[in-house]
């Protein structure tokens, strides 16, 4: 049986959370709770409300997702 | 769902997956006896989930995720996760099958779609192009390359032929759960993904569509249909890598062609 793929999508940062965890308003209006990535968490980039970010989703749970990138 | 890891199997474990992926081979190999114009998908799914009980295996699509059938039956448009029901199959159709079960506590996974009777030579023609595409995907499948090498190659070819290739469902890792880590698209760039190596399993499966590469998820929540309503294909193989080259463990030799 094939597998949904995970979906990426862009979204922008309403506010920060406890845990690194940040709500995030996506492109389609769609409010999601997002953690931050490891891969950000090593390299030390911080994350402000209002910040435009991509975040990955899984098709199972459209409601938590993972902020992999942060645009400038 | 398994999604962080990715699993590696010793060679026992490889040689259970490959009887429960013998057992999907024969299941669809009996199905091939069956599919006449007339016959329904739900009797189709019958004789399956018929079939992989009295072999001592359990379908692992039945109850997966609310899935109310042994198999999935897509037909002409539909992509894939097609409900078996009681339409019957016309000539000139084409249905995927996709089957898979749990034996010993090890998943298989396979699939193939099936001509009903005499089909259009461009259908046909999609149907090859697809298979072919399957077997050189799995010709990418050795160790230090990359998944983004299956996809990358099944994308080139099924593109070059015209046809497209759909994004929202992919391949996937495969073990004690039917669904693992990684995921294996069937599109991609060449070096990208993560590195093959042995005692990986995974399926891969090239879902190709004659017209665009649009789908809809309808919703009975289940069936993916192309958007222009254009015939799509769909083959699986389950293989693992051993020795550094790819073992397909699945097999299509049970299956008869009427054509």
């Amino acid at each position: 049986m094939a597998k949904q793929a995970a979906i990426e999508q862009d979204g922008t940062i309403v506010e920060a959370l406890s845990n690194a965890m940040f709500r995030v308003e996506l492109e389609n209006g769609h409010e999601i709770t997002a953690h931050i990535s490891g891969k950000m968490r090593m390299h030390y980039i911080r994350i402000l409300p209002g910040d435009r970010v991509r975040v990955e989703m899984s098709p199972y749970d459209l409601s938590k997702g993972r902020i992999s990138f942060r645009y400038k | 769902m398994n999604s962080n890891k990715i699993i590696l199997k010793s060679d026992e474990e490889i040689e259970f997956m490959r009887a429960a992926n013998r057992l999907v081979g024969m299941t669809l190999g009996e199905l091939s006896h069956h599919i006449k114009p007339g016959i329904t998908t739900l009797e189709l799914d019958r004789i399956a989930e018929q079939f992989i009980r009295d072999h001592g295996a359990i379908p692992t699509f039945l109850g997966y995720g609310g899935f109310p059938n042994s198999i999935c039956t897509s037909v002409n448009e539909n992509v894939v996760h097609g409900i078996p029901n009681s339409k019957p199959l016309d000539e000139g159709d084409v249905v995927s099958i996709d089957c898979g079960t749990n034996l010993n506590g090890f998943c298989g996974d396979s699939a193939y779609t099936f001509s009903v009777g005499e089909v259009k030579e461009e259908v046909k023609d999609l149907l090859r192009v697809t298979r072919e595409s399957l077997y050189k995907g799995i010709g990418q499948a050795m160790e230090d390359n990359r998944i983004g090498d299956i996809g990358s190659t099944i994308q080139s070819y099924c593109e070059t032929n015209g046809y497209s290739v759909v994004r929202e469902l992919v391949g996937h890792g495969i073990g004690r759960q039917m669904h693992e880590a990684p995921e294996v698209p069937n599109y991609g760039r060449r070096g990208t993904g993560p590195l093959i190596k042995n005692g990986m399993c995974i399926a891969i499966e090239p879902m190709i569509n004659m017209g665009g590469r649009k789908v809809i998820f309808e919703s009975d929540g289940w069936t993916v249909r192309t958007k222009d309503r254009k015939p799509s294909a769909h083959f699986e193989h389950t293989i693992a890598i051993r020795n550094g080259k790819a073992d397909i463990l699945s097999t299509f030799e049970f299956i008869q062609e009427t054509v």
